[in-house]
């Protein structure tokens, strides 16, 4: 391990340790514009030099890969003079609209000023002004203010893999841009707003809405895909400002989706905020207590087979369990956690976890992926598989439809049946499962949601083992989730025998009588008119058009509650605003409503809720830890009919309530799919 | 002076025919593969025994260069030569008569610095304004690979060599040889960060040595008469001959081939028939192609032309090409005018070059006109100095060195202008 000296101080670093991180290592913060740990290195903008002994010219430390030997040298003349130089180059043409750039205060090029700066103007000319570009709903640009460090091009070309950005013209006129200045087509496109170190992109929907200091910073997670994205929630009152990511090595490094990123307006439209009832066709507002009260009187006499419960796509674990308490102490079992009826049971815990992980993937060589398309149902996982692909030689195989996944696929085609042929080593591409090291698998809900995918999963799970996947040191087995609320709905054990669609068909045919629906808006509910619904759930969405007693709860900003991604980490999200109107928590709903009917849930807090959780899933005590599951039997023998796998996902922007509510993602969608906003109003909305 | 019969490029002023016949007659391919079979470790010893220096600028010793390249490529990386012919300097045009008059003489080079260099194919990138030249490469490549001298064994040594000739778009920055290599793959001519070197990852990630096109073409010569006949021309660590290219206000400008380190009054006098009005009409030199800064008339006087000689008196060899300016020359207006090529030639990439060329443009270009003041010319100095060393590659050293020249010899010049142009406002004002 190559040993330097840096100010007098002696560091040991990992061979391949840029200069730039051995003085940071040895305590010296060095400052930079272009470099940046997760994108490639640029060495443009030139603020990160530092001397070197034995060289005449001060180095780029961000470039210079750290050698046994070397005496650096941070704080000398030439070094402060060097800095100074740089920062008064990059401020002659900037045009110092800190008082109204978004970006003030959380501005590298502010930061750096005050530190490094030489504080006096020297330049008595002109500034350059440039025009702005278009780049679509979400990114707004004051290109003026760009210093050329190359970050965003990086980005989109390294990390979302869309080619999309780059620099026109050269020298003092360099602009960059999109091609043709379209709207960028990337899912990951807005994290160039947190990697511009200036004002030049800035988030649109955030535009002069807010200065960063005045605003509450609540650390929590994102419950937009399954993946369970560290997100941090900056509000200012009531409010959601925006959404930024969070650190987190494991999930989603610093990166976080559009829909995780811009839905967050969703949460001020087509909010309930008071209960409704529904008397004689129209929905009437009431108070809570005249709310719970239609409840018990509606549900009296039923019998325990009468009542079902279907849960949603962003609930809580909290909100679920409290749900099954609730119909468990009504004499019902039927609880069904699977809202888009994919076949996957609880139990055998491996069966349903995406047991590689997030980090896992990196150190996969060949990857199947099977009825899913990551880049739309967990864009982070997606940018995973892309850093794979470049940095570890990762070959990624796909059947499904065929879907640009911004990396190199092989595509085997849409059919089913060639899992099938795979396991029977009947197609080439077993040859390569074969031969691979650590193979990895996943299996999306595009595979598992059709009639026969239990079965698909068994083929899935007998694939594994016959090609080694599934080893002590290696398991290469994977589902792909699309809701937050899936893995945790099976880990409370929330599957009935006949599944959502078969309790649908039960209220049709009068087998139920009455339904509880936990926000619950993805499945058809027109079939559930027959029965008494009662729908919990933050957005006026699908879900309460059958409603017969609606009940407003909190949104995952709104809430502490626990949440288990895909791996199976158990995640915790924390309250950063509170709900609108009367709208609480899902589990305070129930257990008051539990008080109501006479069968008084056993918890008065969330902290003996929680506990009561962890008596019956001792996992959900371990937070932030992706687990290593037991291998079993799950799946089911029979046969996998031929026929193509649909997407699941086909509208990326507007896949759950919060997100059908918001006008950014709405613009979005439009964009991308040309569809225009056809949901009507509510009445709740704006 | 250098006698005829040690020139190098016989038909340099295109006397004679370019075809392969005609410099088979001047000593072109003339035991080649005998030249080969001597291996190619022979012939880096001979280039390094003979001094051979780039000539593209830089004067980096070639054959050192060679040697850095890996002795056993893997053949999935194989060695690459790229020559870069890409003149851009202003003031420069010697590789263009290379090309125009005696291309056997690069293609041959090409062929014996390859095979030094284990490299299996050559690429020569020629500046997009070069279209006749191109062409005429091009004609003379074909020729070649007709004759058998390129090809699948190559002048009958055994050795299988392609030569390519690619063009640019007209991009001074792309003839600095990272950014060329980045053109040469069809990116943007952007420099690359080095380390690391061409040498270890160049063109496709290959091992490359780019080499001008004058240190390419003397390579054959030198192998011919050997590296004691190079090196009893030119001081020490100078040697060899060398193509100086004389333009400005001199009688007769031309391109001449003469010994290094000739005095720079013998090269004007002799070959570009003196000063125009005589020598003492003299205002200042640009011995080096725009890049490097100017010497006044008192350095001139008996300076010598070399590496070594120039940069004693801050200044460089550069390319060679002396731009010679009499008294009747507004030299602020002239340094300007080359402030002006970098701001509109630097590629943008790195800060201090993107923004201080046209800051230094900006400034040089008021004090032309007066339009400035005493303490302006210090902090031009600043900037220049806050340019110069911090770049990524040379072309903010070349943005700077033209205006510290200016200021180094000739700032009584501006302060006259501007206490002219003050005196001159405050009279307007009255």
């Amino acid at each position: 391990m190559p040993k330097l000296t840096v100010n007098d101080i002696e560091v040991e670093v990992e061979p391949g340790t840029t200069v730039l991180q051995a003085c940071e290592e040895a305590g010296f913060e060095i400052p930079r514009f272009c470099y940046h740990e997760r994108l490639s290195i640029a060495g443009n903008c030139r603020m990160c030099l530092v001397e070197m002994e034995n060289s005449p010219k001060p180095i780029a430390s961000c470039a210079i890969t750290a050698a046994d030997g070397m005496t650096i040298r941070t704080n000398t003349e030439m070094v402060k003079k060097a800095r100074e130089g740089v920062l008064e180059f990059l401020l002659i043409n900037h045009p110092l609209d800190c008082p109204i750039c978004d970006q003030g205060g959380e501005c590298d090029l502010q930061d750096e000023t005050m530190a490094y700066g030489l504080g006096t103007n020297r330049f008595a000319e002109n500034k350059r002004a440039v025009t702005e570009k278009h780049m679509g709903p979400l990114i707004k640009t004051i290109m003026t203010r760009c210093i050329h460090c190359t970050r965003c091009i990086r980005f989109a070309e390294e990390v979302a893999g869309v080619t999309e950005l780059g620099a026109i013209y050269r020298g003092e006129d360099t602009q960059i841009t999109t091609y043709l200045e379209h709207a960028m087509k990337s899912e990951l496109q807005g994290n160039v707003i947190d990697l511009c170190p200036v004002g030049a992109l800035t988030s649109k929907p955030y535009a002069f809405t807010a200065r960063s200091w005045e605003l509450t910073k609540t650390p929590s997670v994102d419950v937009m895909d399954a993946v369970g994205s560290s997100i941090r929630v900056d509000s200012r009152g009531t409010e959601v400002m925006r959404i930024l990511p969070r650190l987190n090595e494991a999930v989603n490094e610093e990166w976080i989706s559009d829909k995780t990123r811009f839905a967050y307006d969703g949460l001020k439209y087509r909010r309930l905020d008071r209960p409704y009832v529904n008397k004689n066709g129209a929905l009437t507002a009431v108070t809570w207590a005249e709310a719970f009260t239609a409840i018990a009187e509606r549900l009296k006499g039923l019998k325990g087979s009468d009542i079902a419960a279907i849960m949603g796509d962003l609930n809580d674990v909290e909100g679920m369990a409290a749900c099954r308490d609730l119909l468990a102490a009504l004499g019902s079992d039927k609880v069904e956690g699977r809202p888009d009826g994919t076949k996957l049971e609880s139990g055998v815990r491996a069966g349903y976890l995406f047991n590689t992980g997030i980090e896992g993937i990196e150190q996969a060589d060949l990857c199947l992926l099977v009825g899913t398309d990551p880049r739309h149902e967990a864009s982070i996982i997606n940018a995973r598989l892309l850093k794979a692909t470049r940095h570890s030689g990762l070959k990624v195989a796909h059947i499904g439809p065929e879907a640009d996944l911004t990396y190199p696929v092989e595509e085997l085609g849409d059919d089913a049946a060639i899992l099938t042929q795979i396991r029977q080593g009947k197609h080439p591409f077993s040859k390569r499962l074969e031969a691979a090291e650590r193979p990895m698998i996943i299996v999306g809900q595009g595979a598992l949601v059709r009639d026969d995918g239990a079965e698909i999963l068994k083929r899935a799970r007998d694939l594994a083992e016959k090609y080694g996947l599934v080893r002590d040191d290696w398991n290469g087995f994977n589902v792909l989730h699309t809701a937050a609320a899936r893995v945790g709905a099976l880990d409370l054990g929330l599957t009935t025998p006949e599944g959502a669609a078969g309790l649908l068909d039960a209220a049709e045919s009068g087998g139920v009588k009455a339904l509880f629906l936990m926000g619950t808006d993805e499945v058809d509910l027109s079939r559930a008119a027959k029965a008494f619904t009662v729908y919990i759930g933050s957005h006026g969405d699908a879900g309460l058009k059958a409603a017969d007693v609606i009940l407003p709860a909190a949104a995952y900003t709104e809430k502490n509650g626990l949440y288990v991604n895909t791996e199976g980490r158990v995640v915790e999200g924390f309250r950063a605003v509170s709900p609108p109107g009367e709208a609480r928590e899902d589990w305070k709903i129930l257990r008051a409503l539990s008080e109501v009917m006479g069968h008084k849930l056993p918890y008065d807090n969330q902290t003996q809720l929680r506990q009561a959780i962890y008596e019956r899933c001792p996992h959900m005590a371990v937070l932030e830890e992706k687990p290593t599951a037991e291998w079993g039997e799950f799946g089911a023998q029979g046969t996998v009919e031929a026929g193509p796998i649909a997407p699941v996902v086909t509208d990326f922007y507007r896949t759950n309530p919060i997100a059908r509510a918001s006008k950014t993602m709405a613009e979005c969608s439009a964009l991308k799919y040309g569809a225009a906003d056809e949901q009507g109003a509510t009445g709740t909305d704006g | 002076m250098l006698d005829d019969k040690d020139r190098i490029f016989r038909n340099l002023y295109g006397f004679q025919g370019w075809q392969v016949d005609a410099a088979r007659k001047r000593g072109d391919w003339d035991g080649t593969a005998k030249l080969m079979a001597n291996g190619p470790d022979w012939i880096v010893e001979q280039i390094k025994a003979a001094g051979l220096r780039g000539r593209g600028g830089a004067g980096f010793p070639a054959g050192v260069k060679w040697g850095f390249m890996p002795k056993q490529p893997d053949p999935a990386r194989p060695n690459t030569l790229v020559i870069n012919a890409d003149e851009s300097e202003p003031g420069t045009c010697k590789d263009r008569e290379i090309m125009r008059h005696e291309p056997h003489k690069l293609i041959e080079g090409a062929l014996l610095a390859g095979f030094a260099m284990r490299a299996p194919h050559a690429y020569i990138y020629i500046r997009g304004e070069y279209q006749a030249e191109a062409r005429r490469l091009q004609a003379a490549i074909d020729e070649a690979y007709d004759k058998g001298l390129l090809g699948k064994n190559a002048a009958k040594s055994g050795y299988d060599f392609d030569l390519y000739l690619h063009q640019g778009a007209g991009a001074y920055i792309c003839g600095e040889e990272t950014a060329l290599l980045e053109s040469l793959e069809g990116n943007k001519g952007q420099p690359r960060i080095k380390p690391p070197f061409p040498a270890n990852v160049g063109v496709w990630g290959y091992p490359t040595t780019v080499n001008n096109v004058e240190t390419i073409a003397v390579v054959p010569t030198i192998l011919r008469r050997g590296a004691t006949w190079f090196t009893s021309f030119g001081r020490e660590r100078n040697a060899g001959t060398k193509i100086f290219c004389i333009s400005g206000h001199v009688e007769r400008p031309c391109n001449v081939e003469e010994a290094m380190s000739i005095p720079l009054k013998e090269l004007i006098e002799r070959h570009a028939g003196g000063v125009r009005g005589g020598w003492d009409n003299l205002l200042a030199v640009i011995p080096g192609g725009s890049s490097v800064p100017c010497i006044p008339k008192s350095v001139c006087d008996d300076v010598l032309m070399d590496f070594d000689a120039l940069k004693e008196v801050q200044s460089g060899l550069g390319t060679a090409a002396v731009i010679v300016m009499d008294k009747s020359t507004d030299i602020v207006r002239a340094i300007a005018r080359i402030s002006y090529f970098y701001k509109h030639e630097s590629c943008g990439q790195c800060t201090p070059c993107r923004e201080g060329a046209g800051w230094m443009w900006r400034v040089v270009n008021r004090m032309a006109e007066g339009r400035s003041s005493r303490e302006e010319i210090d902090m031009l100095w600043d900037v220049s100095k806050q340019v110069e060393g911090h770049t990524i590659c040379a072309l903010g050293d070349a943005a700077a060195w033209p205006v510290q020249g200016l200021i180094r010899h000739f700032r009584d010049e501006i302060e006259r202008r501007i206490d002219h142009y003050t005196a001159a406002s405050a009279v307007a004002a009255e």
